[in-house]
Parts: structure tokens; C-alpha cells; sequence
């Protein structure tokens, strides 16, 4: 199967490469001069020819449509730069956008999430976006210093930050209330969550269902793990450190969650959700993304926070959407400089997308009174400050899955959380050797 | 299947006219030569682009370190096979692991989708009142794709709540089997979906096997005083017996191949207990850019896949003699 998609994308790569050869050839003539309009400006303005872009990106949910909102009005306001979106999911789109962009076939400008920048970089699918931030005065005071440092690899930036979505504390206000909790005081720590799931249980809920799976168990054991004040890496990304005291203590902790009678054993997939919405539970450690899904259904009596402090210090996991700028077609200066111009309008216009259920990268748009009245979304904030990325190293993605399938197996009861915990960095290190091998770092 | 075998070998070893004269003989006989080839020759080119180049191109990918993307793909020798069978490599615990996971599920679902279907098939084969609805019925999930019938039986089974353990509840059975988070569990519900699934395309194959059983032998042995059993055992049987062969080969095949079910119902749980081949080597590719590595792992599973068909067929010519 691989195989022949090789051969294939070979195929097409021959077709649209004489293609992009004849296109790249005329486009030669304007590109060359660097007095001339085409030749861009870090994204200011954009003066040249009318310029078609195309661009992917994953936002199959609701988040798709008003992104598309998004660049319909930016059609409108630009004459010379027509921006068609393409959207695919995310799995599929990582997979695709390689073939695609070595074949001349791929979009001008992707959005990916920040953990994936490292690995593109250095295959060489996106280009360096230094420029764009020079030019536009972008700095790391404009922006979450987290979030910001996420869009660099080897110290070349990458990606221009759209938003980050972290990871939220769902509460359900009516099965609180039966259980004679405060609906309005969610708890904030280890004290008061321990408290509020003991009276859950006493009114006969197990309050807090802990999934084995990447989302959301898996995410929740990375969000414990930095509170206990651990890692999932080392600070060079060289070795796994996710079996240290701290994070068999964060595991220890979830997993005890079962042994109380606070969760059941064995949640399936999206079982601690659909619970958490027909009042089987009363908490879930979810994503940002969920407040638009709560929204929709009435019935249910909610409320988002910040995760509770469980262990010495507060963090969360979360991620972020950032623009690239795909190689492919770099070299024609009037799409790279529209690209350009393009990403730094969105960005500006990110409260319209913090709507969409993401909190916006940029400062100015998170002191906006509208921003402000998105209450939901806003609850989250804070959280920024203290958020934990996934570290910047290329093909971390195998090594993440390890992880995760570590937790699995001590969610599960399969190992104990030391015993999965020492397997699963015992493997990430080989993982991570080859990486060092293949990527030359 | 025999039949086109038969029809080949027949054309093959069909000897040259006898009796004619050297000139124009030389001519029709070299014109003769090359028609078989030219009525090959559309199939020929398909095989050659989306066949031979495909498993040549794999053999050449498996002796580098090849990702697509890098400009540096070095020869690696046989680097990337010795990575399956040596212990400190990181790909040896996940490879042989998801070899033991296809090996599972295979063993547990050959059997039962050979066996099950041919009852079915059997039943479906009698003239009763409704005999088209069933016939459609039993087919009916196998139009349905992986993804549908995936995301479906993970909701019926999920062990807290899911319909199937709901169930199982009001009629006393334990109510809180983790059908799709544990072992051996795991493995009941993704042989039951699969055969679910797939049972009816399989009937749908031996009843034409069946109907194509002369039904003079059917009344031959019973004038005989051959017994139900007997007809079945003695008549049936042996005339399904090349739809078998087909059968059991593809159904080895297509088990061995399984991927959506374990991918969307289980996904690998618990751990990667029940990640297969397939699933781990398109992550290897795709995911992970190890294109090396992936077609390595391609070549020693079809060597494998090789011998468990060699197998199969020995075993079904062996019967015939």
C-alpha cells in the first residue's frame, strides 16, 4: 500500500512538477527584483499581481465554518489575494501535507498544531517566518511567552501563533447540587476535589471517570505530571523522564481514582464525555474544543474552570494552532509575501475565531472587551500562563504515543504505574536514539 | 479459480501443428507465439506498474533508511530487517507484539468464518417463504463500512455504558465485562463484530457453490439410502471443495490483514496488546516517515502470509489425490 502511493505521488510529482516548472519560470521574471512590489514585505501589505492561495487545515467541528467566515472576509477586503480553503482531518492532513507539497501539489500556507512544527521544519515542508515576525514587530510580548517560543525550532521561528487550546475542569452544576455541593464553587484542590468526590459518592455518583485513553486520560495524566513538578522529557528533548518519582505519584493518583470507587474500571473511548453530559459524573478534565459541544445541548447544567491544583504547582496541558508557510511553493515571492500578508490579518481578527472555542495567541485580542464577554472561553485564559507545551524536537509524535500507551496500561490495571511507566521510557529512549539518527540532532 | 488454471495450462502445452510446410509454418507459428502475449499484455502492463514496480520499489525502500521528506536516505544493508529480530532495537517489543495480535485474531476468526457462513449458506439454501430477505439480511452488514461498523459495536460495547453490558445485566449475566479495554474480551469482540461483519459475504460464495452442484447426485445418493449426513459429508463437500480453497484463502487473507476493527473499536487496548501488522506498519510509514523500516516489516509479513497460503494449497491438492 505504501508503496504504491509512493510510485503514485511519483507520478503526479512528474505532471505538476513540469507544471509548476513552466509557472515558476514566469514568475521568475518578478521575483528576482527586489525593488519590485513582489518581492513582499514581511506581510504588511501586498501590492503585486492578483494571486491565488490555497490553504489546509484540520477544523472539521464547528470551528471549520467560522474560519471559513474568517477568509471569506478577508477575500473581500483584499482584492489581489483570493485564499481557497481546504480542510481535511488532522491524521489524514499530517499524512498527506508531505506528499503533497514535495509534489508541487500541496497548499501555500498550512496551519498545524505546534507540536508538529519541529518535525515539518526539519523535513523541510515549511519555511522560516523570521521576516514576518520582524517585519510585523510580532514579539514575544504580543503573545503568550509560551506560545510564542512553541513556533521555534533550532532557533529559527516557524510558525506564527493562531490560539492555544488548553485543557479545561468541566463541572456538571446539577449533579453537584444533588449531591449537595456548591454549583457555583467548583473545587480548586486537592483537598476540596478529594472532599467533592467523596460526597459524590455518598449520593451513589463516581464523580470523576478516568479514561486510559489519549483523550482525555492521557491528557490528564500529562497535565498531573507537570503539577507534581515533573516531565515527559528531559529540557533537551534527549531522554524520557516521565517514570520519575513525580510522575509515578501523578499516575499513582489517577489510578487510585478506580481503587476509591471515584471512577469505574475500564471508561471506553469518549465514555467519561457522554457520561459527563447525561449526569453520570460530574467532572471531566476536557478540551477547550468541548465548550461549543456543551453549548449546544440545554439540558445540561455546566460550568468550565481552570483545572484544580491536584499536585505541588498549577498546569495544564494544552496546544496551539499556529500558520506555516509550506516550502513547496516558496519560491514564488508573490504567494509568499499574500501568505504573509494573510496570516497577520488573521491573527488580528483571532476574536472572531476565540468564538470557535480556542483562546486567542495574540495579547491585544485577549484584552478585548469582546473576549472578555466570551465567558467560557475566557475562564480558560489564565491558564495560559502556565500551560505545558509539548516540547520542540522533530518526530516526537511516536515517542508521545508511547507515552500515552503507558498510561493506558497503568489506567487499565494491566501494569502497576511504575512498572508501565519504566516500559514505556525504557522504549521512548530508542525511539528518541533514532530520531537523533534520522534527524541529525 | 482450477478453471482458469486449467484453461492456461491447456493453451501452454498445446503442441504446434503438426504437418507444415517450413516457410509459411515458421511465420503462422512465430504469429502464434506472440497472441497469448499480446492478450496478455493490458493485464501484464496494470501488474507490472501497480504490481512488480510496487514490491521491487518495497524491496529497494527496505534496505535504506528512507524518509521522502529528508535528503539524506542512506543504505542501511539489511539493518532495518535485523531491527525485527533483535531485542534492543525499539521496534522489536511493537512489531512482535502486533505479529502475536494478527496471529490471535486469525487463528480465532478463520474457523468460525469458514464454518459459520457454510451453515448459513446451507440454510439459505433450502426453499422456504422469506428465503430472499434472509439472503439479504445475512449480507446486509458486510455493505456497511469499517468506520460505521467500528464507531457502532465501540458504543454497544462499552463497558460502562454500553447496550451489550446492559443486557447481559437484566438477564443475570456480569454487567461489567470490559469487552473492548481487556484481554481476552478484546479478542471475543472483534472476532464476534468481525464474523458478524464478514459472515455473509462468505455464504453468498458457497451458496453459488452450491447451486452449482449437480442435483442428480443429491438424488443418486439418496436412491443409494445415503443419510443426511452422508449426502453432506459425501456429496456436498467434495463439490464445494475449490469454493473452499477460495474461501479459506482469502479469509486468511482478509483476517491477516485486519486493521479498522482493532483501530476503532479496541484502539490497541489494553496498551498495544491488540495493535495488528497492518495498523503498526502504516504507522511506521506514515506516521512516523520510517519508510524503511514499514516496507521492511511489509516484506518479512507477506513472507509470512507466503507460507501460510504454500500451506493451504499443499493441503488442498493433497486431498484432491
Amino acid at each position: 500500500m505504501i508503496h504504491n502511493e509512493m510510485s503514485r505521488r511519483r507520478l503526479l510529482g512528474l505532471g505538476l512538477g513540469l507544471g509548476a516548472a513552466a509557472s515558476l519560470t514566469l514568475a521568475g521574471c518578478g521575483g528576482d527584483d527586489d525593488a519590485g512590489p513582489a518581492a513582499g514585505n514581511g506581510g504588511k501589505d501586498y501590492t503585486g499581481p492578483k494571486v491565488d492561495l490555497k490553504l489546509w487545515n484540520g477544523f472539521t467541528g464547528g470551528d471549520g465554518d467560522i474560519f471559513k467566515t474568517l477568509v471569506n472576509q478577508f477575500n473581500t477586503e483584499h482584492q489581489n489575494i483570493a485564499v481557497s480553503v481546504a480542510t481535511y482531518q488532522w491524521e489524514d492532513y499530517y499524512n498527506k501535507l508531505p506528499g503533497a507539497a514535495s509534489s508541487g501539489n500541496g497548499p501555500d500556507i498550512a496551519v498545524m498544531h505546534m507540536d508538529q512544527l519541529a518535525t515539518f521544519a526539519a523535513r523541510g515542508v515549511i519555511t522560516e517566518l523570521d521576516d514576518v515576525a520582524k517585519t510585523l514587530e510580532l514579539s514575544e510580548g504580543d503573545f503568550a511567552p509560551t506560545v510564542w517560543k512553541g513556533g521555534l525550532y533550532n532557533d529559527k521561528r516557524y510558525g506564527i501563533p493562531l490560539d492555544m487550546h488548553p485543557l479545561g475542569f468541566y463541572y456538571n452544576k446539577s449533579v453537584m447540587q444533588k449531591a449537595g455541593l456548591d454549583p457555583n464553587k467548583p473545587p480548586t484542590t486537592r483537598e476540596e476535589y478529594t472532599a467533592a468526590l467523596t460526597e459524590l459518592k455518598k449520593s451513589g455518583v463516581q464523580g470523576f471517570w478516568v479514561s486510559p485513553f489519549q483523550f482525555t486520560g492521557g491528557m490528564t495524566f500529562y497535565s498531573l505530571l507537570h503539577q507534581w513538578g515533573g516531565s515527559v522529557f528531559d529540557a533537551e528533548a534527549k531522554n524520557a523522564t516521565f517514570n520519575s518519582d513525580q510522575a509515578v505519584e501523578a499516575c499513582t493518583w489517577l489510578t487510585d481514582m478506580v481503587k476509591q470507587g471515584f471512577s469505574p474500571a475500564n471508561v471506553g473511548q469518549d465514555a467519561d464525555y457522554l457520561a459527563f453530559k447525561s449526569g453520570k459524573n460530574a467532572f471531566n478534565w476536557n478540551g477547550i474544543w468541548q465548550i461549543n459541544d456543551l453549548k449546544k445541548s440545554s439540558e445540561i447544567q455546566w460550568g468550565v474552570a481552570p483545572l484544580p491544583q491536584i499536585g505541588s504547582q498549577q498546569a495544564a496541558w494544552a496546544n496551539s494552532h499556529n500558520f506555516t508557510i509550506v516550502k513547496g511553493r516558496a519560491n514564488d515571492a508573490n504567494k509568499v509575501s499574500a501568505s504573509k500578508v494573510f496570516i497577520n490579518w488573521l491573527s488580528e481578527h483571532s476574536l472572531d475565531w476565540a468564538k470557535g472555542g480556542q483562546v486567542p495567541a495574540r495579547k491585544t485580542v485577549r484584552e478585548d472587551a469582546g473576549f472578555k464577554a466570551l465567558a467560557e472561553v475566557n475562564a480558560l485564559a489564565p491558564e495560559l500562563e502556565y500551560a505545558a507545551f509539548p516540547p520542540a524536537a522533530p518526530g516526537l509524535g511516536e515517542v508521545m504515543t508511547t507515552f500515552y500507551n503507558s498510561f493506558n496500561e497503568a489506567a487499565l490495571g494491566k501494569k502497576s504505574p511504575k512498572q508501565a511507566l519504566d516500559d514505556g521510557v525504557a522504549k521512548a529512549n530508542k525511539q528518541l536514539e533514532d530520531n537523533r539518527k534520522k534527524y541529525g540532532s | 479459480m482450477a478453471d482458469v488454471i486449467e484453461v492456461g495450462a491447456a493453451r501452454g502445452d498445446a503442441p504446434p501443428p503438426a504437418a507444415d510446410p517450413a516457410g509459411r509454418g515458421a511465420r503462422a507459428n512465430r504469429t502464434g507465439r506472440a497472441t497469448p502475449y499480446l492478450f496478455l499484455a493490458p493485464y501484464l502492463i496494470l501488474f507490472g506498474v501497480f504490481g512488480l514496480l510496487p514490491i521491487v520499489l518495497g524491496l529497494w525502500l527496505s534496505v535504506h533508511q528512507w524518509d521522502f521528506q529528508l535528503p539524506n536516505r542512506p543504505f542501511v544493508g539489511l539493518d532495518n530487517y535485523k531491527d525485527l529480530f533483535s531485542s534492543d532495537s525499539a521496534v522489536y517489543g511493537d512489531w512482535w507484539q502486533s505479529v502475536r495480535a494478527t496471529a490471535i485474531f486469525t487463528l480465532f476468526s478463520v474457523p468460525l468464518l469458514v464454518v459459520l457462513p457454510l451453515g448459513l449458506a446451507l440454510l439459505l439454501n433450502r426453499s422456504f417463504p422469506g428465503r430472499t430477505f434472509f439472503r439479504a439480511v445475512y449480507f446486509a452488514p458486510y455493505v456497511l463500512g469499517v468506520a460505521v461498523i467500528g464507531l457502532l459495536w465501540r458504543f454497544l460495547l462499552d463497558a460502562n455504558l454500553g447496550l451489550v453490558n446492559r443486557l447481559a445485566g437484566l438477564v443475570g449475566l456480569p454487567a461489567d465485562t470490559p469487552w473492548v479495554t481487556s484481554t481476552p474480551w478484546a479478542w471475543v469482540s472483534l472476532v464476534g463484530v468481525t464474523v458478524w461483519w464478514t459472515s455473509g459475504f462468505n455464504a453468498v460464495i458457497y451458496l453459488a457453490g452450491l447451486q452449482d452442484i449437480p442435483q442428480e447426485l443429491y438424488e443418486a445418493a439418496k436412491v443409494d439410502g445415503a443419510t443426511a449426513w452422508e449426502r453432506f459429508r459425501h456429496v456436498t463437500l467434495p463439490g464445494l471443495r475449490p469454493v473452499m480453497l477460495f474461501v479459506i484463502t482469502t479469509t486468511v487473507l482478509a483476517s491477516a490483514n485486519v486493521f479498522g476493527q482493532s483501530f476503532l473499536i479496541t484502539q490497541g487496548a489494553p496498551g498495544t496488546e491488540t495493535r495488528t501488522v497492518v495498523w503498526f506498519i502504516v504507522e511506521e510509514g506514515l506516521r512516523d516517515n520510517d519508510a524503511g523500516r514499514a516496507a521492511a516489516m511489509s516484506i518479512v509479513f507477506a513472507l509470512m502470509l507466503a507460507v501460510v497460503s504454500i500451506a493451504n494449497f499443499r493441503l488442498f491438492r493433497y486431498r484432491e489425490d
